[in-house]
């Protein structure tokens, strides 16, 4: 099944971006075009952030753990829009004008964010292979890869900080990456919180895996 | 229009509004910019017809106004399907759907507070008060955007002379219609509706202070603030209030809706102004929509020369 999944959604991935492409040529892309290619890059950044982070949830309360196999491929299309996303800000919106982005980076808090949120990714994307597995180790690469806790807590929060008024969106997924990191919490205490049942080591991997 | 190419001549080298305005009076007067803007227009028209296909009525006898900007004016399209219309929804696309049935008539609007009669009188009335003008302004949002309509209307002084304020009036609120049965996003307290705007009465009694019904040589359309709004050409767009039901004077500063929701960040005045930020992000640069590049903003949108005086010895980093 992973062998004709794995592929779909690779497509599936990329429609988004197909789209915008689509649009960009057929008028599509409404009044402000580059706010839009903005705003649409930035959202399916935060979306496959949340997908990535909901495998391992969705593994475990379903059993399904053959899921593990596609948690890097949505984790890489995070980076691949939230780089198409930064590039959108560095070269359609201020046109590779460093000092205004330094600026930026620097004075707006949103910005600031984003760009923490942004930059996390990176040793992400590159650690993610079975090379660099090996290279760190199981569990030094368990725990650097948790930096997409903050990573996707940066980009929500960065979201937050830009809206005026209507902050509906912006909760939406706060609430999801609330959701989703609780149960990270809950499967960190539940072994802690039963001392009557102590739990293998097995199982404790189990339970608090990322 | 994403691709399209950058216009020849920089936004950096096009005459400063106060040199064509000074060598305009200079050379011929108002008739031949009227006309210029009018043969632009014209030009665009004929050029790219698919923008033009409008919507509403026809507005006879618009007169050309001085006022007005040579500068291309933005598409009609783009003016009426990007619209910060919150009392519809907070998409910028929506309105366009959302008001089509928004009902412009019957239409009163109550004048109140300090004026020596209070009267209710009925948009029809107010139209006739002054001729209509065309005034293509130059409009600037505090988000970073900007367009260039060409709007109809006449100046609101001729209103407020009709209204008769008391001596002691130092400003004019003005109020949006509060409807939720017609308007879905005022279902939903993203701001402290109705919505209110206001103007010191120097400013508003600004020959470019519009009082506006019309764009496009036509009825405005709902989504853009019908049947009756205000257009401040050299304050940041959320400062010309939409579908006004009140226009009220009183001796204290009104509170705008946009300074209760953020008073760090939206001010009473908010003048454009390209040195002082929004607490958020940069005012130096806007985008004009159509436009690939960001062109640098302009003190008081280039307005400086007709109302910078209204501010003199005012600190405009406080009151911004």
């Amino acid at each position: 099944m992973l062998r004709y999944l794995k592929p779909v959604l690779f497509f599936a991935a990329l429609v988004p971006l197909a789209l915008l492409v689509w649009k960009a040529f057929h008028a599509g892309l409404g009044a402000n075009p580059i706010e839009f290619i903005t705003h649409s890059t930035g959202n399916w950044t935060l979306i496959f952030l949340l997908v990535t982070l909901s495998i391992t949830p969705l593994r475990k309360l379903t059993r399904q753990y053959w899921l593990i196999n596609l948690r890097r491929m949505f984790g890489l299309f995070a980076f691949f829009y939230g780089t198409l996303h930064f590039l959108t800000y560095v070269w359609l919106d201020k046109f590779f004008d460093f000092h205004a982005m330094l600026a930026d980076v620097a004075k707006r808090r949103f910005i600031t964010a984003g760009f923490t949120g942004f930059v996390l990714m990176i040793p992400l994307a590159l650690t993610s292979t079975k090379g660099w597995i090996r290279r760190l180790g199981g569990k030094r690469w368990q725990w650097l890869h948790r930096l997409i806790y903050l990573s996707a807590t940066a980009g929500v929060i960065h979201y937050i900080w830009l809206v005026k008024a209507d902050l509906r969106k912006p909760l939406e997924y706060a609430f999801v990456l609330a959701l989703l990191l609780l149960y990270r919490v809950v499967a960190w205490l539940a072994p802690k919180l039963r001392p009557t049942r102590p739990l293998t080591p097995q199982a404790k991997v189990e339970i608090s895996g990322n | 229009m994403l691709f399209k190419k950058a216009p020849d001549i920089p936004s950096s080298e096009i005459t400063p509004q106060h040199l064509y305005l000074n060598r305009r009076n200079f050379l011929a007067g108002a008739a031949i910019a009227g006309t210029a803007a009018a043969t632009g227009v014209g030009l665009r028209e004929l050029v790219s017809p698919s923008t033009t296909v409008f919507a509403g009525n026809k507005i006879d006898g618009i007169k050309k106004s001085a006022f007005s900007t040579t500068e291309t004016v933005t598409p009609y399209k783009d003016v009426t399907n990007y619209n910060n219309y919150y009392e519809f929804s907070v998409e910028k696309t929506e309105p366009a759907t959302l008001a089509k049935n928004f009902r412009t008539r019957p239409w009163k609007v109550t004048v109140d507070g300090l004026v020596a009669k209070k009267q209710q009188l009925d948009i029809d009335t107010i139209l006739k008060m002054a001729p209509p003008e065309e005034r293509i302004y130059r409009h600037r949002c505090v988000e970073g955007w900007s367009i260039v309509v060409p709007w109809v209307g006449f100046s609101l002084s001729e209103l407020i002379k009709r209204a008769n304020p008391l001596g002691k009036a130092q400003f004019v609120e003005f109020t949006t219609i509060l409807d939720m049965t017609q308007m879905p996003g005022q279902r939903r307290q993203v701001l402290d509706w109705p919505y209110v705007e206001g103007l010191r009465m120097d400013e508003a009694m600004h020959p470019l202070a519009l009082l506006c019904f019309g764009m496009y040589g036509e009825d405005l359309p709902n989504q853009d603030g019908a049947p009756l709004r205000i257009v401040v050409p050299w304050k940041y767009g959320f400062k010309s209030a939409k579908a006004i039901v009140r226009i009220r004077f009183t001796e204290k500063q009104p509170v705008n809706t946009w300074n209760i929701s953020a008073p760090r960040e939206y001010g009473f005045y908010s003048n454009v102004n390209p040195t002082v930020d929004h607490p958020r992000w940069s005012q130096a640069k806007e985008r004009r929509l159509g436009e690939f590049f960001k062109r640098p903003t302009l003190m008081f949108n280039g307005y400086g020369d007709q109302v910078a005086s209204l501010y003199n010895g005012m600190d405009l980093r406080k009151n911004f």
